[in-house]
């Protein structure tokens, strides 16, 4: 097996069965909204993000215009453009336009992070590496977890529902804890969220994901502007 | 529309999203106010979706609010992810037992 291949299998071991686990909560939340188990799996297959696919499950289960669902996935997941920009800064220079096109489907948080701290420069096998494991597991996460959303009693699958906010509390927790500028910009969009919730209730969920994601870091970004460093966290 | 005409329209926009910078694009971002608007973007999306989701995902506020309350504090002391997120189920699933 090429070595560089195998050092992304590797690499990506640790976050493909990180993926496993998160996955099988989006495979029990795709059932709940109505899925059934082949397109649970062709979702995570097809996208592979965690935030964007709880919020199109969301907007699907609402059935959502087309505009609210590209909306949605454009704020949700913009964030992977800059990862994308960071990230072509170090690849190797076997790295041409197909290897660009096809390994692009694999730039996530924890990708990201992972391929971006390497000391040597990414290589195609060893990004493509990464990828494959770390899609595997949230392919097969996925797919038991919607199984199983058909199969286990409802008090579990009730109890299971709340894994995926459990792991976006775990990811917000630790850095707001160190750094008092995501904690403002945070509680800006939690007291949005409230207020979109429960007074501006005309509003669709889809839209007010944008509307709070957009305007508390836009307050983060006005009064808190981040320094010159490499500041795109992983998460 | 089909559950598949909406997954497709959203894995094209993913895919457009990292696809476009990584392979047109070769510089950095130089913008302050744009690098700070995308750092923070994922934290407000997270704590956005997150509260108050997160009461009715159990179908019991309950159970959640015992589940979220258990995940704040593992969360705090930097439990990895999936401990967090087990941990916050089996404190919903058993709160749920008892009351």
């Amino acid at each position: 097996m090429n070595r560089e291949f195998r050092e992304g299998l590797i690499a990506g071991l640790p976050i493909g069965l990180g993926y496993l686990s998160v996955s099988f909560g989006i495979g029990i939340l795709a059932i709940g909204a109505g899925f059934n188990i082949p397109e649970a799996v062709i979702l995570s297959a097809a996208n592979l993000t965690s935030a964007g696919q709880v919020a199109g499950i969301e907007v699907i289960a609402a059935a959502g215009s087309v505009i609210e669902i590209i909306l949605t996935q454009l704020v949700i997941n913009l964030r992977y453009a800059l990862m994308a920009l960071s990230l072509s800064q170090r690849l190797d220079e076997s790295f041409h336009t197909p290897q660009r096109l096809l390994l692009s489907y694999g730039i996530t948080d924890e990708i990201f992070a992972m391929a971006y701290a390497r000391e040597k420069k990414v290589s195609p096998p060893y990004m493509g590496g990464m990828i494959l494991i770390s899609a595997f597991g949230w392919v097969l996460g996925t797919f038991l977890g919607a199984a199983a959303g058909e199969i286990l009693p409802a008090a579990v699958t009730e109890a299971m529902g709340i894994m995926l906010y459990g792991m976006f509390i775990a990811i917000v927790i630790p850095v707001v804890k160190r750094d008092k500028r995501v904690l403002y910009v945070s509680a800006a969009a939690i007291v949005l969220s409230l207020l979109f919730r429960y007074v501006l209730t005309s509003v669709s969920s889809g839209f007010s994901v944008i509307i709070c994601a957009v305007a508390a870091a836009l307050f983060g970004a006005v009064f808190f502007p981040v320094d010159d460093t490499n500041e795109e966290q992983s998460s | 529309m089909s559950i598949l005409g909406y997954i497709l329209i959203m894995a094209l926009v993913t895919y457009l999203i990292r696809m476009l910078p990584f392979t047109l694009f070769r510089k950095q971002i130089q913008s302050r106010f744009f690098r700070s608007l995308m750092h923070y973007i994922p934290y407000a999306v997270l704590s956005a979706m997150t509260i108050p989701s997160i009461f009715y995902a159990t179908g019991s506020m309950v159970t959640a609010a015992a589940g979220t309350a258990v995940a704040l504090i593992l969360a705090w002391f930097d439990r990895p992810l999936i401990v967090v997120a087990l941990c916050a189920a089996g404190t919903a699933l058993l709160t749920g037992l008892i009351i």
